[in-house]
């Protein structure tokens, strides 16, 4: 007796989710178009396109979580990271191409939180796809606005006398927040300390995690 | 909002900021967006006191904003803005 009374949901007992049969916008079909267009031409190989996707969607968080535990125990390479990032982090293998990267280090007195309140700049090479609430409109205009509200509903709580400093990605550069190191975590290893660093940690929208966590 | 693709964002116009550093020159992103060649520019990063761009009565007043502009957005400002 399949589809009488219960056909919003599968035999599994989970929600149907709506097929995606609609029409393409406008911009899907220009995309479609190009990309055919560049493939027929032999510009470029359905092959190179693929190519491309997975190198994207190959980087991730554990790219800058690498980078902030080697910034934590390694004190020649912080001082080269806050001085020229875009060197440092390339000197790692996560090359930014030609864009360029600033590390904002996180301290006592001041907490930094990125944003890009134009479109959805974000350090890809080290953090991966941005989340889709930092493309979100909310994200974007709230975060320039009224930040430690924003960091509230991330569970994010400052002092009153810790300057919160935000970045607005509105040009060329590209940031990534160098969180504070968790306290207790003397004498850890490199990969250790790097299973604590989040990626809101890096936007600065998040603590790292505490090493009771870990 | 002028037309085209600017890099400076609608809230800081006619706002008051200090130079936090300068970087460039790179090339304008306004020429870049329609496939001309860019001219180099220099890029200064701003920074903002929330009180200047939203009134006194904001929530945190001390906090900042950082900001790059291009240069040809930028005139010198009247005194000296202290951190």
């Amino acid at each position: 007796m399949p589809h009488d009374h219960h056909d919003h949901l599968s035999p599994s007992g989970h929600p149907y989710r709506p097929d995606d049969d609609h029409p393409l916008t406008y911009w899907q079909q220009m995309e479609i178009a190009v990309r055919e267009l560049l493939i027929e031409k032999g510009v470029t190989t359905a092959q190179e396109i693929n190519a491309q996707i997975d190198a994207m969607d190959a980087r991730t968080p554990s790219n800058g979580a690498a980078v902030v535990a080697r910034a934590w125990t390694d004190p020649a390479f912080r001082e080269a990271l806050l001085a020229d990032a875009s060197a440092a982090t390339r000197d790692m293998g996560f090359d930014i191409g030609s864009l360029r990267l600033i590390a904002l280090e996180n301290t006592a007195d001041a907490h930094n939180m990125v944003v890009c309140t134009l479109c959805s700049c974000y350090p890809r090479n080290l953090l991966g796809l941005p989340p889709d609430w930092y493309k979100s409109r909310a994200y974007r205009s709230r975060a320039v606005k009224e930040p430690r509200k924003v960091l509230a509903e991330f569970g994010v709580t400052l002092r009153d006398r810790t300057t919160v400093r935000v970045h607005d990605s509105t040009a060329d550069m590209r940031y990534v927040v160098i969180p504070q190191r968790p306290a207790g975590t003397q004498g850890w290893s490199v990969d250790a300390l790097a299973a604590l660093v989040t990626r809101d940690s890096m936007i600065g929208t998040g603590l790292p995690k505490s090493p009771d966590a870990a | 909002m002028p037309p085209g693709h600017v890099r400076t964002p609608a809230y800081l116009r006619g706002k008051t900021g200090w130079v936090e550093r300068r970087l460039g020159p790179l090339p304008n992103p306004e020429q870049l967006a329609y496939g001309l060649k860019g001219d180099p520019l220099p890029l200064i990063r701003l920074r903002f006191c929330m009180a200047d761009l939203w009134g006194p009565d904001t929530d945190s007043p001390d906090d900042t904003v950082d900001a790059e502009i291009y240069s040809h957005w930028l005139e010198p400002a009247e005194g000296p803005h202290a951190p």
